[in-house]
């Protein structure tokens, strides 16, 4: 049997759903037997691969670059699994939503900063209006809510979707968990 | 030797043949039956007001789905506590309440001791089909000792009702309509300049996060509603 091409991706988010990933700990050697992690924060690959057999995306869509993303992801993804609050829920990222953008680019770059007072305009990505989770974009066809899901939800919902096992996601991890 | 006639009502729930007191709601015998039937505004030891709609069943012969709460036990009936539609409906309800204000589960000072959450949980959700509707919602921390965040509040009027029937002192009441509603003290004036009489009643029996105790921030924050029970029981006895 030929390895599935499993790629993670970190949107939106705080990094703690790669964390848990790697909390899988020894697991992961198990889980190298069945996956080739092709795409990741982790990995050196700079462009999305155009087959992909697994999908991991951590954070909602807060910018330009996130939206171009993840409708990339999703292009060239057989399964797309939002992974964590954040990519499900928008989470801590979306609690800007009630201000909006121009009022958290001006707490942090003029009411909080001392020197160069100034909004940056090249370089970084332009910022939604609102931050939304993955699904008001694409399809997704897994969802594996909590902040983060715990290394074990990632190695009974992995080893499900790899065997085609049932998966029963509720029993495993909730909002917040 | 006085004998007191007990108008007695045999009905089906979920198959199952039981017996109730004429005038008891569908939960209350579902519940003395150990059948579940989801509930959120519901508290034992308050008045029942058919707000959340989460605990509505089928009755065998009749079209319109009934909040098992406030419904009431009839001779003959069969009733349904959990069946596709359901739990369509439940999960619904639970989406309208997480897209209507800003429920962020990781930061909520009642995160893994919300009603909320665990209903959530329990009815198989795990995405919120509807968009978020991000309201822009006030925090008021003018009282020495609660908070009332309404970013988590879910109107289920709890704290209303607790106030109103348990402490005696209706502080709470609820402002507006539909999507408007808001909890108020007084007539919309600051919690910590309203007749509030600090019993804290209202912040035990609240489902989420709405109503906390400022002492409890950044720890764990279970609520403990069941002394609601015992408090009636013991004013009736006296």
């Amino acid at each position: 049997m030929s390895k599935l091409k499993l790629a993670t991706v970190w949107l939106d988010g705080c990094s703690g759903c790669h964390m848990s990933f790697l909390d899988m700990d020894e697991r992961l050697i198990e889980l190298a037997d069945f996956v080739d992690v092709v795409y990741s924060p982790i990995v050196d690959t700079k462009e999305f691969p155009d087959e992909v057999d697994i999908a991991l995306v951590e954070g909602a869509v807060a910018s330009v670059d996130d939206e171009r993303k993840i409708r990339k992801i999703r292009a060239h993804s057989k399964m797309l699994i939002a992974m964590g609050d954040c990519a499900v829920a928008g989470n801590v990222p979306s609690m800007r939503n009630p201000f909006g953008p121009q009022a958290i680019l001006d707490r942090a770059y003029f009411e909080n900063a001392d020197l160069q007072q100034q909004i940056p305009c090249v370089v970084v990505p332009q910022l939604l209006k609102v931050v939304r989770p993955i699904h008001e974009f694409v399809k997704v066809d897994v969802f594996l809510p909590g902040c983060p899901p715990s290394a074990d939800t990632f190695h009974t919902a992995l080893t499900a979707l790899i065997t085609g096992a049932p998966l029963d996601i509720p029993a495993l991890t909730r909002f917040g968990a | 030797m006085t004998t007191v006639a007990v108008d007695v009502k045999t009905l089906v729930i979920d198959g199952q043949n039981v017996s109730a007191r004429a005038g008891q709601t569908i939960l209350e015998v579902a519940r003395e039956n150990s059948i579940d039937i989801p509930t959120l505004c519901h508290l034992d030891g308050l008045s029942d007001v058919g707000a959340c709609r989460l605990c509505v069943v089928e009755i065998k012969g009749n079209n319109k789905l009934l909040p098992a709460c406030v419904a009431t036990v009839e001779e003959g009936m069969e009733v349904t506590t959990t069946t596709e539609r359901l739990t369509k409906h439940r999960r619904t309800i639970l989406e309208l309440l997480f897209a209507e204000r800003n429920h962020i589960c990781s930061v909520c000072v009642s995160n893994g001791h919300c009603e909320l959450q665990s209903l959530a949980q329990s009815q198989g959700l795990t995405h919120v089909r509807l968009p978020y509707r991000n309201p822009q919602l006030a925090v008021d921390a003018s009282h020495e000792r609660f908070t009332i965040d309404h970013n988590r509040c879910i109107l289920c009027t709890r704290c209303v009702r607790v106030c109103a029937e348990i402490e005696g002192a209706h502080v709470w009441d609820v402002m507006g309509r539909g999507i408007d509603s808001m909890i108020i003290s007084d007539l919309h004036e600051e919690w910590g300049k309203s007749s509030c009489t600090r019993c804290g009643k209202c912040v035990q029996v609240c489902p989420t996060g709405a109503l906390f105790d400022k002492s409890k921030i950044g720890s764990d924050h279970p609520k403990y509603p069941d002394f609601l029970p015992y408090l009636n029981l013991m004013r009736e006895a006296q």
